[in-house]
């Protein structure tokens, strides 16, 4: 054995150098953010900025030129607004009953479009049963399905969630069922080689596999799941931040209208980040290929 | 020519246990079926014996990966059977180890984890396979790079990863589908000394296939060239270099007489397959 691995291992051309010991040197460590990430944040920053500016600009001078500022509020009262409601209970309501709506609905997304898009590459039948029926529902936009969504649930949360979860389900099934497709075949016959089972072959090879591509559905599904809850929050007569914004058109409160806005853009990007995040463990294999 | 190519086969592997004898019998594999039915390989009868090296050249889509995917069981024969020690080869299993061109490692496995996949699936204990993983990596010399993931390894060290996952089953056949094809010539040569190391020390049958003839003669007691559409055997040619082989041997009569010859019965099948095409 010793000779064999004496034989073997002087170190080949192509071996490349072992790790660097754990211990970073000072200057790299004083630096938790490279410096190219630094100068991409604020360029987003000033760009941002530009942004604002123009706004403030344009609904300052009552700009009408292809798009009308007139009666859109400017940055200063939006804040103002914001400021206000920060200092508020129901705000803080809206926005958590949103996230308890997005969290149950997103949950159920996940479990069952994933469980779908499984059972769809795994089995040519169940994807000659299922496939119809995902091409024909996908297109329906969320809005589309309010009127039946009230008729077909008791209440109306129920019919929120059920909007919402449509909206995470398709994208979660449909990347799901790529990712299973993808699994390179050639891992399949090395397992089958190596003696794994059918059962093994799926929790070793295929669903790792997928994985990737689960976790781009899962993070696309967030998304999605926010404009359908939001769709599905016009039903609602009481709470959530897509109430609070419709309503605030209903009563003609435009900063309110932009606050909700915002409200939405933030939580959409905050959660699909924790998505993300939640994710990452699961793929530290493919970040180490770098 | 044929008394100097006459068998004579020292430094044979002491380690074989007399199992990992294949019985190719009457084997014909034909794909898809009418008239768009392609025949990979004609109708083929072969013995390899227990411990042999036998390596399989033939021009890219001769069918030999084919006859290698039937030995492996990915591939069932259209007529005749696949014997490997008496017992007829009806699925992949881990006593016919296989290594594979492209990476076949599973990335989402530490380098040890994949050596110890086979064992575990063996229902081997975590500790049993773990130690039987480090035993293997430690004979194609990684045992350091256990816990890296396969794609922060070279080519030809995740080759010889793929080497010792297969071995970590005791498989009585090591079958090989052009291992070292996509490395670079300097790897490649320091990959064929050390596939030879480990098979003098584990003395498995091993069937290689290669469409490269220095390879082939290298490696192989025993080479089978096989020609295109449909594939056959067209010679079965003993390869009579003393054992252990070093890279040195290229320039003995025998071996520059092995593969003038191997070279000769290619050139000869392509000349006639290529008249018969404009015939």
């Amino acid at each position: 054995m010793t000779q064999t691995a004496d034989l073997l291992d002087p170190p080949m051309a192509d071996d490349p150098a072992p790790r660097p010991a754990e211990p970073a040197p000072p200057a790299a460590r004083r630096r938790l953010v490279p410096p190219e990430k630094l100068r991409e944040i604020a360029i987003g920053a000033g760009s941002l900025a530009i942004g604002v500016a123009l706004w403030h600009w344009a609904s300052a001078t009552n700009l009408d030129w292809i798009v009308d500022f007139g009666n859109i509020p400017g940055p200063g009262k939006v804040f103002a607004a914001f400021w206000g409601h920060l200092g508020t209970e129901i705000f803080y309501t809206h926005i958590l009953v949103s996230m308890q709506r997005i969290l149950v609905s997103y949950l159920m997304a996940v479990v069952i479009g994933i469980g779908i898009g499984v059972m769809m590459g795994r089995s040519r039948f169940a994807r000659a049963c299922i496939t119809p029926y995902i091409e024909v529902l996908r297109p329906i936009p969320a809005v589309a399905w309010i009127p039946l969504a009230i008729l077909m649930w008791p209440t109306e949360e129920a019919s929120i969630i059920y909007i919402t979860f449509l909206g995470a389900l398709f994208p979660i099934v449909l990347n799901t069922l790529h990712g299973v497709e993808q699994t390179p075949e050639v891992l399949v016959r090395a397992a089958q080689s190596l003696g794994a089972s059918r059962m093994a072959i799926f929790g070793h090879v295929v669903l790792p596999a997928a994985l990737p591509s689960i976790s781009a559905g899962l993070a696309i599904g967030m998304g999605v799941s926010w404009f359908s809850l939001l769709a599905g929050e016009i039903i609602s007569g009481q709470y959530g931040i897509g109430y609070f914004t419709w309503n605030a058109y209903s009563l003609i409160n435009y900063p309110d209208i932009v606050v909700g806005m915002l409200v939405i853009g933030f939580l959409g990007t905050l959660s699909t980040a924790a998505v993300r995040v939640l994710t990452a463990p699961l793929l530290k294999w493919q970040k180490r290929t770098r | 020519m044929l008394d100097v190519l006459k068998y004579q086969r020292s430094g044979q592997p002491k380690a074989s246990n007399g199992k990992g004898a294949i019985d190719i019998d009457r084997v014909s594999i034909t794909f898809g079926t009418g008239p768009t039915a392609h025949r990979a390989v004609e109708t083929t009868s072969l013995k390899i014996m227990p411990g042999e090296f036998v390596c399989i050249l033939g021009p890219s889509g001769c069918g030999k990966s084919t006859l290698l995917n039937a030995i492996a069981g990915y591939v069932k024969p259209s007529s005749g059977s696949v014997r490997v020690d008496g017992v007829e080869v009806e699925k992949p299993g881990p006593d016919r180890g296989m290594v594979f061109q492209q990476y076949s490692l599973l990335p989402w496995k530490t380098v040890y984890e994949n050596v110890a996949f086979g064992p575990r699936m063996a229902g081997k204990s975590r500790r049993e396979a773990g130690s039987i993983a480090n035993t293997f990596l430690g004979m194609v010399g990684l045992r350091k790079f256990g816990n890296r993931y396969p794609a922060e390894l070279s080519g030809g060290m995740q080759q010889r990863v793929g080497i010792a996952r297969a071995l970590a089953n005791y498989p009585s056949v090591l079958l090989m589908d052009e291992p070292f094809g996509a490395l670079d010539a300097q790897t490649r040569l320091m990959m064929q000394e050390s596939l030879l190391e480990i098979w003098q020390k584990f003395g498995t049958t091993v069937v290689f296939v290669t469409h490269d003839v220095d390879e082939a003669v290298f490696l192989a007691d025993r080479v089978l060239v096989m020609s295109a559409a449909p594939g056959r055997v067209i010679e079965d040619l003993r390869i009579p270099l003393p054992r252990p082989r070093s890279t040195d041997m290229g320039s003995m009569p025998d071996y520059i007489r092995a593969r003038q010859h191997c070279l000769e019965v290619i050139r000869a099948e392509s000349r006639r397959a290529f008249e018969e095409q404009n015939a």
